[in-house]
């Protein structure tokens, strides 16, 4: 288990991977008027949480647990696959491998001695939470940490979205990631719990309008958020 | 209440799909019907009400090389609660082997108040074979808050992952109403076209509707919400699905959404 300082250092939305560019769908959904204020933002974030964070999670853990096992090259490549098959719309695919890049990017400048390379070889970048698997490995972490931080992720990036999207009260926004923390740490715990399973077991939660708002965004010309 | 049921379809030296099984029980009893073409249809007649909780249903679907099936329903099927703790379950299990078709399109399936239902459809496509599948769920009868249920959708195509996906609504589903799932939809659904003849669409997306080429294949999945029902079926009907292809001559129109 890594120290408390190497966990907050993984899950600060500064570290240099570029997070604090996406607002995972916010900008959307915001666009097509379904999130107005601060009850229908919390409305949102549970529902991240329940379906795009639970899968992440349980991506992420189950690419810290193959980090150490022989034949890693293979399951990562089959959790890659497993997760394609997890996004269907090709603007989140392609928004999950460009902030995987990036990650990876941070993990080699700041972990020079841990090896990347099996990571598969995609020209558009490897997914993001099989990255932030090795990157955990790395720092430490293990499957329950980076789940936590994959959970947590999933909830701060999109609030601190809204309070730039939606000029909401920055007090109101953090007491409403306090209120989230319970849940986010249940779905922390069962992704880690999902992430035993083998990769085709691994939760695969849905939500239409992910789909639909990330596809949206694609087409704009203008935007603030890169997702 | 327990049942099985299953189909198995070959092509015979005419090249004409026969079925060399076709078996169920209540409730779920399966009626050949003439089709035209080579092909066959096949309904799903429901045998009771239900699912109930507690049900434990099963179809499997076999189409042969070559074979070209298709499957509807005759009416939705109801999720309705049972004993306190229970679960009604409907695996459907479908093998599509190479140059067969299978075409799933069966009536919604609806969501009472306090039902507990999981359905589970779990699919193999040889390289080289065409599925159209669809999928619809209504959130609840009229008027009615929907109780739970997961609808899991498995498809692999020659042997690798083309498709995961695991929709759950009602009061165990955190946040499955609000603006990052349903945005207050009662009607979802998808339909799925993984066709050789055709490669992957390019993406396109409405108000409430998206077009997404998959990673894994010439496959593409239509991805919905709805006011009601019969809107949501204008979304998920093959036959408009892929005239909406063809309109787009493959340009890769994108729909209507306003630049923020």
């Amino acid at each position: 288990m890594a120290t408390p300082t190497m966990l907050l250092l993984l899950a600060d939305g500064r570290f240099p991977a570029g997070a604090h560019a996406h607002s995972a769908g916010l900008e959307a959904a915001v666009a097509a008027g379904r999130v107005t204020d601060l009850d229908t933002l919390a409305a949102y974030l549970r529902g991240r949480l329940a379906t795009a964070g639970l899968v992440a999670a349980a991506f992420a853990a189950a690419a810290r647990g193959a980090a150490w096992s022989t034949g890693r090259a293979g399951a990562l490549a089959r959790l890659d696959a497993e997760l394609d098959a997890r996004t269907a719309s090709p603007a989140q695919r392609s928004v999950s491998r460009r902030q995987g890049r990036a990650l990876l990017r941070a993990g080699r400048r700041i972990w020079p001695a841990a090896t990347f390379d099996d990571l598969p070889t995609v020209p558009d970048g490897p997914h993001q939470p099989l990255v932030l698997g090795l990157v955990g490995a790395a720092a430490g972490l293990d499957p329950g940490q980076v789940a936590t931080v994959a959970a947590h992720a999933t909830v701060t990036g999109s609030a601190s979205a809204a309070v730039r999207l939606l000029g909401l009260d920055p007090y109101q926004v953090q007491a409403l990631l306090v209120r989230l923390a319970g849940a986010c740490d249940a779905v922390a715990a069962r992704a880690a719990r999902a992430a035993e399973e083998p990769p085709e077991r691994l939760p695969a939660a849905a939500a239409p309008l992910a789909d639909i708002h990330a596809e949206a965004h694609a087409t704009w010309e203008v935007r603030l958020f890169a997702s | 209440m327990r049942a099985t049921a299953r189909l198995a379809a070959r092509v015979d030296r005419h090249g004409r799909t026969t079925l060399v099984e076709l078996r169920g029980e209540s409730p779920l009893l399966l009626r050949q019907v003439p089709a035209p073409g080579g092909g066959l249809t096949v309904y799903v007649v429901g045998g009771a009400a239900g699912p109930l909780a507690g049900d434990d249903l099963r179809l499997d679907v076999e189409v042969g090389p070559g074979a070209a099936v298709r499957v509807h329903t005759v009416a939705a099927s109801v999720a309705l609660p049972g004993r306190p703790g229970a679960v009604s379950r409907m695996l459907v299990r479908a093998t599509v082997a190479e140059r067969a078709t299978l075409l799933w399109l069966p009536e919604q399936l609806v969501a009472a108040a306090g039902c507990a239902h999981v359905a589970d459809s779990r699919v193999d496509v040889a390289a080289g074979g065409t599925l159209h599948w669809r999928d619809e769920l209504i959130c609840g009868r009229y008027g009615e808050q929907p109780g739970n249920v997961e609808v899991n959708t498995w498809v692999d195509l020659d042997g690798r992952p083309l498709l995961r996906q695991s929709l759950a609504v009602g009061p165990n589903a955190a946040g499955w109403a609000g603006p990052a799932v349903l945005a207050g939809a009662p009607a979802t659904g998808s339909l799925l076209i993984v066709d050789p003849d055709r490669p992957a669409e390019p993406p396109a997306v409405g108000v409430t509707w998206a077009r997404l080429p998959l990673a894994g294949g010439p496959a593409t999945l239509w991805s919905a919400t709805a006011p009601d029902a019969h809107t949501l079926r204008e979304y998920l009907e093959p036959e408009t699905a892929l005239d909406t292809i063809a309109a787009s001559g493959g340009r890769g129109e994108r729909g209507v959404v306003r630049v923020g």
